[in-house]
């Protein structure tokens, strides 16, 4: 253990004094030469020893300590003459304009002084910190433009700033040492008007004097390849600091003429600067001899890639992992797949035991090359090695109880699944590791809902725990089958897709298969106990799903098309598996034999439903082709009609309105009763051509899919076989585009249906082109739509989970925020769990059925 | 207008009622807490200003929850 010498109780941020400097420092540094003849730092130079160590095996001069032990040590250069610390330009401006010229007292009157200071003592009370900066600042604003001394009634000169560090007063210049001479004279008692606190610092420590150079540690030299170093930025920026520092010195003594001196003055002026910050706007930024511009302090703090937000609140963490995701559906929804690479790569830390050595032994056998082997071990004394060839026969020399192996990756090992963006706690979950060939992670496409997730390219990321009671944690409460009731609504979350869904719907639906049939389609589903099937040579649809139920399994719900779904005592008497009760977000079954049977057995019958309904359609052949959206001549001509007679309507419409024999509708006038009625009779048509439509549709495909809930629905199939409809926008027709008409191709104020947006072929017979720019305005206002919403919505929905995410409900039921301020006297003011509930409901007689 | 307005009467406003200081302190205690914790209201709300509640009473809020029929809360008058 590391022993605690000094406790740290708060931090002071103030500004360093010139004595501070001095004293702290270790070196003064006086030549701008970095090496000697023979390659060695000069004493006296930037990369002093005595600033610390950088090369390893090196002890520094000033601690002792070797490379990591020694964390470096401040030098510091005195300056040829006073320079002003661009930081602190504005404070300085502030303090020069409200102090007087002669007398350097505040440019307050004596009166009010007293007055402010206690007023400022009760702001910062009251209301903290910030406000009393705010109010220092109005106060200061208020009196900085006074033309004469409340003090000595002298006259104030104006002072101007010529960004960025030049002082005016009544255009005459005033150098850096007539600032410091200024701020100098001002008293301790007036400064604390101005915020500061003349105990910790005095304003005339903005003007610099000495420069504190910082430790060889924070700006290290690099060693390039060819054997020649290469210094980093901060460096660089300092030699010239130096150099410049040293010509001015020697300059100044040498009595060279002032000119000269003044320029190198603000040569060395733009140095420090720029040492400061290389970003200030008025002045170019140093460049290296390349043209790339020098990364100097502040670069290394500020923006998005500073020490900040990178560094400090960015953090970044080992045994990670990402790749693309794929779908697996013979992985159990509780897996993940991950290849072969990344579990080779990855590690879970083992202890050695007197029980397991021989076993963990062959691990650090196979080395990090064979499978399963491992990549490190950690002695006792925390040392950590990396298995090689060269160290595995030393390793396996000394392996012992009390050594931790880290291992590969295996089979069933715990790990944290996670997509972004993470809106819920679904979005990462636990799940067992299988170890597969192949350069993807692969999921149960069951799972791709709580993570909305798709294979169109998506990646995801992979987490293992390293702690027992991490890995614990991680399995009792994140494991998938612990997350497939929704906290949202109580319902499934997880639950078959697509193909599964048409599977199940048709195998339900069948009234005869072949024993031997039905046998194979539950193996492969994954069921190997056939005490349930019924004796019989032919077994029904029904009966082969019952096999997969329990045994005690009540339940009475509808399907889809309204139908009763019963089972009784695990046997499904009536109604077909499909979207309702088998699908994701709906239907109480999943729930109910959740509830009932508990998250592992759900789990595993989602995987077997699943698995029985993608072998059905394996089994069968499912397709759809183009002959699915055909309709009889007849039926087309029954369409045709429809249309007809609905333009017809229209036209008479349009010319009632033009005689003005249009009975108005209530609050509209005529062209709004026009535009209501007109829309009345299009809306009709779809509906009614998709009737007929669907009224001769046969057994297909598409028709398969839409009645069973996985894919499309009516609406879209009437759309391909009869009419695609009005495309409106905002709920009206479309009225954009030309003067008083939506394409050139068309009459100007034409009303009639094919002008303002209604498409009268379907997808099979195909569009004409105006019907098909119709759809495209459709579709482009849509996408704009989600285009703009998503990043609003994500916004909103960050700045409502970071306004609550540490409220919590306490054992008192009360739900209170950190300061354990009540919120809700009751969660959600009915105390219920919602996941724990029938879609937020208590189901009271179900639970008394029970108790009987 | 005549009559005042009664905003208590209004069925848009749940119903407000004060508690008295045993009633206080039984709350106190059944969620051990200060007046601190509490929601507050302002004691220049038109229906504290109705009840005549002085700041540092507790005022109980029966109000209709789409959750849960009916919802009790309760919150401190507090003046400014």
């Amino acid at each position: 253990m590391v022993e605690v010498h000094k406790k740290i109780d708060g931090i002071v941020f103030r500004i360093f004094s010139p004595k501070q400097t001095v004293d702290s420092a270790a070196v003064k540094i006086i030549t701008p030469e970095l090496y000697d003849k023979e390659g060695y730092p000069v004493d006296g130079g930037l990369i002093d020893t005595r600033l610390g160590v950088i090369d390893p095996g090196l002890r520094c001069k000033t601690c002792g300590g070797k490379l990591k032990e020694c964390s470096g040590h401040f030098g510091y250069i005195e300056l040829a003459r006073p320079i002003v610390h661009i930081k602190f330009v504005k404070q300085i401006l502030d303090l020069l304009r409200s102090t007087c010229k002669f007398c350097n007292r505040i440019l307050i009157p004596e009166e009010h002084i007293g007055k402010y200071v206690s007023m400022l003592q009760k702001v910062g009370d009251e209301e903290g910190f910030e406000a009393r900066r705010k109010k220092i600042k109005t106060i200061v604003n208020k009196y900085k433009l006074k033309e004469k001394c409340p003090h000595c009634d002298k006259k104030q000169g104006k002072i101007k700033i010529e960004k960025p560090y030049s002082f005016y007063e009544d255009d005459v210049r005033l150098s850096p040492i007539e600032v410091r001479v200024r701020l100098e004279k001002i008293e301790d008692d007036d400064l604390e008007i101005f915020g500061f606190n003349p105990a910790m610092l005095r304003p005339e420590w903005m003007i610099l004097t000495v420069l504190t150079i910082p430790p060889v540690t924070m700006r290290p030299s690099i060693t390039l390849e060819s054997g020649e170093r290469s210094e980093d930025d901060l460096t660089h920026k300092l030699g010239d600091v130096v150099r410049i520092n040293q010509r001015l010195f020697e300059n100044i003594n040498a009595g060279a003429p002032e000119v000269i001196i003044e320029d190198l003055w603000d040569l060395l002026q733009y140095h420090v600067t720029t040492y400061f910050d290389n970003e200030i706007s008025q002045i170019p930024p140093a460049r290296h001899r390349g043209g790339q511009i020098l990364k100097t302090l502040t670069n290394r703090i500020k923006s998005k890639e500073g020490r900040i937000r990178h560094n400090l609140a960015g953090k970044r963490t080992n045994f990670s992992a990402r790749t693309v995701i794929s779908p697996d559906p013979m992985l159990s929804v509780n897996e993940v797949g991950v290849p072969m690479k990344m579990a080779t790569n990855l590690t879970v830390p083992k202890r050695v035991t007197e029980w397991n050595i021989v076993y963990l032994k062959k691990f650090v056998e196979n080395g990090p090359k064979k499978y399963p082997g491992a990549n490190y071990i950690i002695r006792p004394d925390g040392k950590r090695k990396a298995i090689t060839d060269e160290t595995k026969e030393e390793i396996l020399e000394e392996f012992d109880t009390g050594f931790v192996v880290e291992r590969h990756l295996m089979d069933g090992d715990i790990a944290l699944f996670n997509r972004q963006p993470s809106l819920h706690r679904m979005s990462m979950m636990c799940h067992k590791i299988k170890v597969l060939p192949g350069k993807t992670l692969r999921l149960n496409p069951l799972v791709c809902a709580p993570y909305n997730a798709d294979f169109d390219g998506d990646e995801m990321n992979l987490h293992i725990p390293q702690t027992e009671e991490a890995r614990a944690e991680a399995e009792i409460l994140m494991l998938v089958q612990t997350q497939i009731i929704s906290p949202r609504y109580g319902l499934s979350i997880v639950g078959c897709i697509q193909d599964a869904i048409t599977g199940n719907f048709l195998i339900t639906g069948e009234e005869s298969i072949p024993r031997e049939e039905a046998i194979d389609l539950l193996y492969l589903a994954g069921v190997d106990d056939f005490s349930k099937l019924p004796d019989k040579k032919i077994i029904s649809g029904r009966e082969l799903f019952s096999v997969l139920l329990p045994k005690d399994f009540n339940f009475t719900g509808k399907d889809k098309s309204g139908d009763a779904v019963k089972i009784v005592n695990g046997e499904l008497k009536s109604g077909l598996m499909d979207k309702a009760n088998l699908g994701q977000e709906s239907g109480l079954m999943l729930r109910n034999i959740y509830e009932q049977y508990g998250p592992e057995f759900t789990a595993d019958l989602l995987g077997k439903i699943s698995k029985l309904g993608i072998n059905t359609l394996l089994k069968k052949g499912f397709s759809v082709g183009i002959g699915d959206v055909d309709l009889m001549a007849e039926t087309k001509k029954e369409i045709e009609n429809v249309v007809v007679v609905a333009e017809e309507k229209i036209d008479a419409l349009i010319k009632e309105s033009k005689e003005g024999t249009l009975e108005l509708l209530p609050g509209l006038n005529m062209q709004e009763t026009l535009e209501l009625r007109i829309m009345e009779v299009l809306n009709n048509i779809r509906n009614e051509a998709g009737d007929i439509a669907m009224k001769e549709a046969k057994e297909s495909g598409v028709l398969t899919m839409a009645k069973s809930g996985a894919r499309g629905n009516i609406l879209n199939i009437s759309q391909m076989t009869a009419v695609v409809g009005q495309q409106s926008l905002r709920g009206k027709r479309i009225e954009k585009g030309f003067k008083g008409r939506t394409l050139s191709y068309f009459k100007r104020g034409d009303l009639s249906s094919g002008a303002r947006g209604f498409i009268k072929n379907n997808f099979k017979s195909g569009l004409l082109p105006h019907e098909f720019f119709f759809g495209a305005m459709l579709g482009r206002d849509s996408l704009m739509d989600t285009a703009l919403r998503t990043p609003k919505s994500g916004y909103l929905y960050r700045r409502l989970s970071n306004a609550m995410q540490d409220l919590k409900v306490e054992y008192d039921s009360t739900v209170r925020e950190a300061n354990k301020k009540i919120v809700q006297f009751s969660f959600g003011e009915d105390g219920l769990d919602v996941s724990k509930t029938e879609g937020g409901v208590i189901n009271v007689k179900k639970i008394i059925e029970k108790v009987k | 207008m005549g009559k005042t307005f009664n905003v208590e009467a209004h069925h848009l406003v749940p119903k407000h009622t004060k508690l008295s200081d045993a009633e206080t302190k039984k709350l106190f205690e059944k969620y051990n807490i200060t007046s601190k914790e509490l929601p507050k209201i302002l004691d220049t709300d038109p229906v504290i200003e109705s009840l005549g509640a002085k700041a540092g009473d507790v005022i109980k809020v029966n109000r209709a929850s789409e959750t849960a029929g009916e919802t009790v809360y309760y919150r401190e008058v507090v003046d400014e």
